[in-house]
């Protein structure tokens, strides 16, 4: 009962944030409320026993990236985008096309009442130690993923340095 | 004990919703803060049936999830402070130099 209070306390907190990121007319509101949005995400995986992806969702969404975003809005000019029109000339195609996609959605998971059809839960128990158990995966079923993974990275990292350069040598 | 189907429906909306964002706003930031709101519906969907099947395997799969939105995010705004240096805009309709 707890849990199902907390629930939806979550997800009514992470859709209308979601909703007021994506209808601020202030690039700045919009990152604060996705804030909301991602602290609210976290705490859904907390109910979901993900604690160490709890702890990541924080440390790097909350932490890293939204810092990331904060600083490229102070960059770029607010002003300007603050006076023109929030939203752009084919909106109305828009929503008609992600109305259709979620009635689709919608429409494939209630599948006539059956449900998800998802097949029955091992009997296994879940891990004790969430942590350790990420950190096994991680390193030994999933180790060429994680080089892959920093490469992909570095790339990055390199790719915005250049990008965000002044002038090419 | 949630049902499944909840997380599932949870992240639907989530993902409706960074759609619509994506599609309607004319700000790339917004647009690039919408595709961060779809990631995260991808992520709670693997997180809640990595919590259904009692396996670790989903959430793996959520931290390279979030790896890719690090890497997308860094390039995107290096992307956006480049362009907003020879453009003066951040505004989608006005980036059009590739449209004949």
């Amino acid at each position: 009962m707890l849990e199902l209070v907390t629930f939806t306390v979550l997800a009514v907190v992470t859709l209308g944030s979601a909703i007021l990121v994506i209808t601020r007319r202030n690039a700045v509101h919009s990152a604060i409320w996705l804030t909301v949005t991602l602290f609210s995400v976290a705490g859904i995986f907390l109910l979901q026993h993900a604690e160490f992806l709890f702890a990541v969702q924080i440390i790097l969404y909350v932490g890293g990236i939204m810092v990331l975003f904060l600083f490229v809005i102070m960059l770029v000019d607010i002003d300007a985008a603050l006076k023109q029109a929030r939203f752009a000339r084919q909106w109305q195609v828009a929503l008609l096309t992600a109305v259709v996609l979620l009635a689709l959605v919608g429409y494939a998971l209630y599948n006539h009442g059956q449900g998800l059809g998802l097949p029955a839960r091992p009997m296994v128990s879940a891990p004790a130690q969430n942590t350790q158990a990420v950190g096994m995966a991680l390193y030994q079923n999933y180790m060429l993923p994680v080089e892959i993974a920093s490469v992909l990275l570095l790339v990055a990292m390199v790719g915005a340095v250049i990008m965000a350069k002044r002038k090419l040598q | 004990m949630i049902p499944t189907e909840y997380y599932i429906f949870l992240a639907s909306g989530l993902f409706t919703i960074g759609v619509i964002g994506v599609l309607t706003r004319r700000n790339i930031l917004i647009i690039l803060m919408s595709i961060e709101l779809i990631l995260n519906a991808v992520n709670i969907n693997l997180m809640a049936l990595s919590n259904y099947f009692k396996s670790v395997d989903g959430q793996v799969f959520a931290i390279f999830v979030i790896t890719d939105a690090a890497a997308e995010a860094a390039v995107g705004l290096g992307l956006i402070i480049a362009l907003f240096r020879n453009k003066e805009t951040v505004n989608a309709d006005e980036i059009d130099l590739l449209k004949w």
